[in-house]
């Protein structure tokens, strides 16, 4: 036993972790639009917000006074926004991922090298299920501490104790919730990214028509022919249900500020979502089978 | 000793389209070896299946391993230039020779480096700011950093002008190539790889026609420039062609003793494209 244990451990490839981490860099290299577009994004929204702190005082007051939640939303409006965003980026990435590198038959270099197709299937649908979310949570939480520092300055100029302000704005529960939304959100959408990939895998050319050209005319038919929409329910249910399955919504505010209001066993227990893992499973497998077997175009 | 390449009863066939017809090859350690074919014989359908990027039926051995189920093993001893324009061309050349470090066990970087160093390329330029020489030279430092058993490279000169082509047979004798590499060629240019060769192979539809080692070509090939009045002569012997050039007869011969074509006219070493007309020529 001991024997079997110290051959396996010394033929085992220590270096595997390496294509893996090199493979990802060289999606970021490639892919600038991951970091480049939120980073836009969050550098817009300071520039606005810091705009609009001249009436902040004031606002506090009245904010305080209505016990509304006005001072807020900024803060929970471009979080909201930047996790919105990064979905569609990520989306916009997987369509391409497996698709750019045949169109431009750089795929013919990518396979003179010691990476298998999974490793390199892997490696892409890393972005969208983990490099990508983890960096706009940096940049929706950096954006969101910059917020909160001018504000403080600029409330300390009028006078205002900062502590007004931390009881307007829970910064830390709204991290804890942002970590929480972005994860249910990644694994909720986990088919979605799959499906892409794959299509991007199998597709000669506009990988984007036929990711989602099939589906609309499949909702269409359905409609036509059996004045149905269980198709597009389904679909709706899949790209908005991670809401409805991973939260409480408490109070009629439009924001989730508490996190008393996460729902981690609901959306742990709940069908969808482990049926949408193992549909992208089944995505994943099916892009590395198809990239082992396309020629280049 | 194991062969580097061996592969036995090959077949493909895409749709109606018969692209490897029962293929054998067997190539030594050691070689360098041309594969040499009209389009559609089927040569980058056999390079693709040596290099695990086309699936195929029957018995394929690439040092010791199977390459469509074991590519990224394969990789570490293979290096491949499947033709001039497959480099990323949104990738600068800094970031190309880190990747290949990062992911390449058998890569030295430092290598490239000098190599690299003989050119104009720049490490911040990116592959589509370079020229199409330039992006050769790049990819041929790259491959010739990377300590390979098997290197394949599939028409490496294509649209490349004389001079690049010229120097890239050059560093790749002089630079790369020693007796215990193998490195097998596909190339339409074939004047331009004579004297590289070590063996030849002849590909016509799906199938090896010819299989000759360069010192087997010398010893047994002879082209024989007759004047009018021994024409007749020569026809006797069997000559594998007859053309004309200039008014005066080349006869082409196999294994005819060359005593005997010394006395009808100026014997000399084919060119290995004459051969091929004449072996491919007559068939179609």
């Amino acid at each position: 036993m001991s024997d079997f244990l110290r051959e396996t451990s010394a033929s085992a490839p220590l270096t595997n972790a390496r294509p893996i981490f090199w493979s990802i860099k060289r999606e970021l290299w490639e892919n600038r639009s991951l970091y480049l577009a939120p980073l836009a994004i969050a550098a817009i929204t300071l520039f606005v917000y810091g705009l609009s702190t001249f009436s902040l005082a004031p606002r506090l007051r009245e904010a305080e006074l209505a016990r509304s939640q006005s001072i807020v939303m900024p803060f929970s409006a471009i979080a909201a926004f930047l996790l919105i965003s990064s979905f569609l980026i990520a989306a916009y990435y997987c369509v391409d991922a497996l698709n750019g590198e045949r169109r431009d038959r750089s795929l013919l270099f990518w396979k003179s090298l010691p990476i298998s197709d999974r490793e390199a299937v892997l490696s892409k649908a890393a972005i969208p299920f983990v490099v990508q979310p983890a960096i706009v949570f940096l940049i929706a939480l950096l954006t969101q501490l910059n917020m909160f520092a001018v504000s403080i300055a600029v409330l300390a100029s009028h006078g205002i104790s900062p502590a007004r302000l931390t009881a307007r704005v829970p910064l830390a529960q709204m991290t804890v919730i942002m970590a929480y939304g972005l994860t249910a959100h990644v694994l909720w959408l986990a088919p979605i990214y799959g499906w892409l990939l794959m299509v991007s895998a199998w597709a000669r050319r506009a990988a984007l028509l036929w990711a989602v050209l099939p589906w609309l005319v499949a909702m269409a038919l359905e409609r036509i022919l059996f004045s149905t929409t269980f198709l597009g329910d389904f679909v709706k249910y899949r790209l908005t249900g991670a809401m409805s399955e991973a939260f409480v919504p408490m109070g009629n505010e439009d924001a989730i500020l508490r996190v008393s209001e996460l729902a981690p066993l609901k959306f742990l227990s709940s069908a969808g979502l482990w049926i949408g893992l193992v549909l992208a499973a089944v995505f994943l497998a099916a892009a590395v089978r198809l990239r082992r077997n396309r020629e280049p175009m | 000793m194991a062969a580097c390449i061996e592969a036995r009863g090959l077949r493909r066939s895409f749709g109606s389209t018969v692209a490897l017809d029962g293929l054998d090859l067997r190539v030594e350690e050691g070689r360098i070896l041309g594969l040499i074919g009209p389009n559609g014989a089927g040569k980058s359908t056999a390079l693709n299946a040596i290099l695990g990027l086309t699936r195929y039926e029957g018995d394929l051995r690439v040092l010791g391993l199977d390459p469509w189920t074991q590519r990224d093993q394969l990789m570490r001893d293979v290096a491949f230039i499947a033709d001039v324009a497959v480099l990323p061309r949104w990738i600068r050349v800094a970031q190309l020779l880190d990747y290949v470090g990062g992911v390449h066990p058998r890569f030295d970087r430092a290598k490239a480096e000098g190599f690299l160093a003989k050119t104009t390329i720049q490490r911040t330029s990116r592959v589509r700011e370079l020229s199409k020489g330039m992006v050769t030279q790049l990819h041929l430092a790259i491959v010739m950093a990377i300590d390979a058993k098997l290197l394949v490279l599939d028409e490496p000169t294509l649209g490349l002008d004389l001079l690049y082509r010229k120097q890239f047979y050059d560093t790749l004798l002089n630079d790369y190539f020693d007796r215990s590499r193998t490195i097998l060629v596909t190339t339409h240019q074939v004047e331009e790889i004579q004297d590289v060769l070590t063996d030849f192979l002849f590909i016509d539809r799906g199938r090896i026609v010819l299989d000759c080692s360069m010192e087997e070509f010398e010893s047994r090939y002879a082209e024989v420039m007759v004047g009018p009045d021994r024409v007749e002569a020569a026809r006797q012997l069997q000559p594998m062609r007859e053309r004309k050039v200039f008014g005066r007869s080349l006869f082409l011969f196999d294994r005819v003793n060359r005593e005997r074509l010394a006395a009808i006219g100026e014997v000399r070493t084919p060119s290995i494209a004459d051969l091929f007309v004449a072996v491919l020529g007559g068939a179609s």
